[in-house]
């Protein structure tokens, strides 16, 4: 890697890292942070390949109140650097997936230890709000989000320098039934993602969907986008139904698309 | 304190300012008081505005410190309440400060109720899975879609929720329990189990190549390669007789997968994720689930069922 593509791919994890607390714009996701790395490492294709099967792994991976999830930011960032030193292209896709997976339980421990850290920086802020100090609160605020982006950066950083031989030796001392293994544990690790999920929001009454989105998707012609509308016209006619049902008793209320109510109201 | 003379109003510059700050609502997340810090860097600008005096100033900061955590896009409605609050309160009126910890307090619970699962759950599985299958036929498009759909959606809502929560002052809480919300939250949920059935459908990927059999073929049933004539005259024979129905193999090989994919096609897959369910309810976390499948994936190849 050149001394620009190291420094870029330092900037990018240092985003990732970011928002793996934030939560806002995304760039800890894998799609977008593999892409960015491929992108700034002028090797697109195999990162975009690594990115969308790293994020079906990660599809069911959130924060949920105080619960920190396995660590997106540094398993995108990280198998993504490994892959490009690597240099073999999308044959390396497999191999950069079963070492993101450890990585992203070393990255929840790297967050935990960042979040309690924030500690002190809070008890900073409260000292500045006794003494009225607003910048004085921006300012911890701001150091508090660099700790959290420097928590990817400087492995990031580490990754960047190690001479690539190395990398590439220890990738091709990796056995063949490892490695092929590997790749196919890394088929069957997407269904815990999708049992995260459906464990959140199975209801009885909802499970019959699921059961028509695994027969719907048997046929092979429907494409994502296309299930994607069978979806929400279910959904929509579903809340409609039981809407008029409801209303039988009383007044009707609304049009049946609660988003296009709220944003009525808006405009 | 002027309040008297004149009303102080939080503009829409001021505002927009709070939402663009409210983006940074987790940067200091801390195991004390959790999102207390992006919260109180949130509240700066309309702080500003509202309070002259020093105490006052310190007051309020120290008031929004207090501990507050739920999902980071559903904290702009309650900003949005607390700030009229605020402003009320910075007008004269008796509004306390356990009204304002009550409002935040009460409110976070029940929102987090809604923005996990219509956005970590639904939103964000739903556009990443459509992301990563395009990304994985080098589709550049793929992140793109995924990265402006969801950020124009996330801003979006964040901006109007909080103009929402801002108009209607607490009136929202009582918004909240008519339902709308809830409905919004069984449509996610709707849509978001039938993606999921198709995805464990698609994506889930397991291939027994274990040998069920191994079949001879009768002769003639399969191309002859040894007894073919020379040349070019051989490819033609192998091809038309290709073309009339003959088989490569002179045997016929089932695998395990055959069999199964001939009784219900992605049942293996939908079995596996059913079983992680289970592993999950009985708290087995995540991460040790994964690396099981890691370590089952290499022992099935070695042993040549995988």
């Amino acid at each position: 890697m050149s001394g620009i593509s190291i420094i870029l791919v330092i900037l990018v994890a240092f985003l990732a890292g970011v928002e793996g607390i934030l939560d806002e714009f995304e760039f800890h996701q894998p799609l977008v942070a593999c892409t960015l790395i491929g992108i700034v490492t002028g090797q697109l294709g195999p990162c975009l390949v690594l990115g969308g099967q790293l994020q079906m792994i990660a599809l069911g991976w959130a924060n949920i109140g105080a619960a920190v999830s396995p660590d997106a930011a540094l398993a995108s960032v990280a198998s993504a650097i490994i892959l490009v030193k690597g240099g073999q292209g999308v044959d390396g896709v497999g191999t950069a997936i079963a070492v993101a997976v450890p990585l992203a339980v070393a990255g929840l421990f790297l967050t935990m230890v960042v979040r309690t850290l924030s500690v002190a920086v809070v008890h900073q802020m409260d000292a500045a709000a006794e003494k009225g100090n607003f910048s004085g609160i921006e300012i911890w605020q701001l150091i508090a989000i660099a700790l959290q982006g420097l928590r990817i950066a400087i492995p990031a950083a580490a990754l960047c320098v190690i001479p690539a031989e190395i990398v590439q030796n220890f990738l091709q001392s990796m056995p063949a039934w490892l490695t092929d293994g590997m790749a196919i544990g890394g088929g069957m690790v997407v269904a815990v993602g999708y049992a995260l999920v459906i464990n959140m929001m199975a209801t009885p009454e909802v499970w019959p969907f699921f059961a028509l989105g695994f027969v719907f998707a048997a046929i092979g012609d429907l494409t994502l986008i296309a299930l994607g509308v069978i979806g929400v016209a279910m959904a929509l006619i579903y809340l409609r139904l039981t809407e008029s049902a409801g209303a039988a008793a009383g007044a009707a209320a609304g049009t049946g698309d609660p988003l296009g109510d709220i944003l009525d109201d808006y405009e | 304190m002027a309040e008297n003379a004149k009303k102080v109003e939080l503009s829409v510059s001021d505002r927009r300012s709070v939402w663009l700050r409210s983006t940074f609502l987790q940067g200091s997340w801390n195991y004390e008081r959790m999102q207390n810090g992006g919260w109180c860097y949130a509240m700066i600008p309309a702080i500003k505005k509202l309070y002259t005096t020093k105490d006052e100033q310190s007051a309020a900061l120290k008031r929004h410190l207090e501990f507050f955590n739920t999902q980071p896009f559903v904290a702009s409605p309650i900003l949005g309440v607390t700030l009229a609050l605020e402003e009320d309160r910075a007008n004269g009126a008796p509004v306390e400060d356990q009204a304002i910890q009550g409002v935040k307090v009460g409110m976070m619970g029940p929102l987090a109720g809604v923005g996990d699962p219509v956005f970590w759950f639904t939103l964000r599985p739903i556009l990443a899975a459509l992301g990563a299958s395009l990304a994985l036929s080098q589709n550049l498009l793929g992140p793109v879609l995924f990265f402006v759909l969801w950020n124009v959606a996330r801003m979006a809502f964040m901006w109007y929720t909080q103009e929402f929560g801002y108009r209607v002052g607490t009136a929202i809480t009582k918004d909240l329990s008519g339902g709308l919300l809830g409905k919004v939250t069984k449509g996610a949920s709707i849509l978001g189990m039938f993606i999921l059935g198709a995805l464990v459908m698609r994506w889930v990927s397991i291939n027994f190549v274990i040998k069920v059999s191994e079949v001879q073929r009768s002769a003639g049933a399969y191309i002859d390669w040894a007894n073919l004539p020379e040349g070019y005259e051989g490819l033609h024979q192998a091809f038309s007789q290709f073309a009339g129905g003959l088989s490569l193999e002179p045997t016929v090989v089932t695998t395990l997968q055959d069999n199964l994919n001939s009784l219900i096609p992605g049942l293996v897959p939908l079995l596996l994720t059913l079983g992680c369910m289970r592993l999950l309810k009985k708290n087995v976390s995540p991460i040790v689930i994964i690396l099981a499948l890691f370590i089952i994936g290499i022992l099935g190849h070695i042993i040549g069922l995988l």
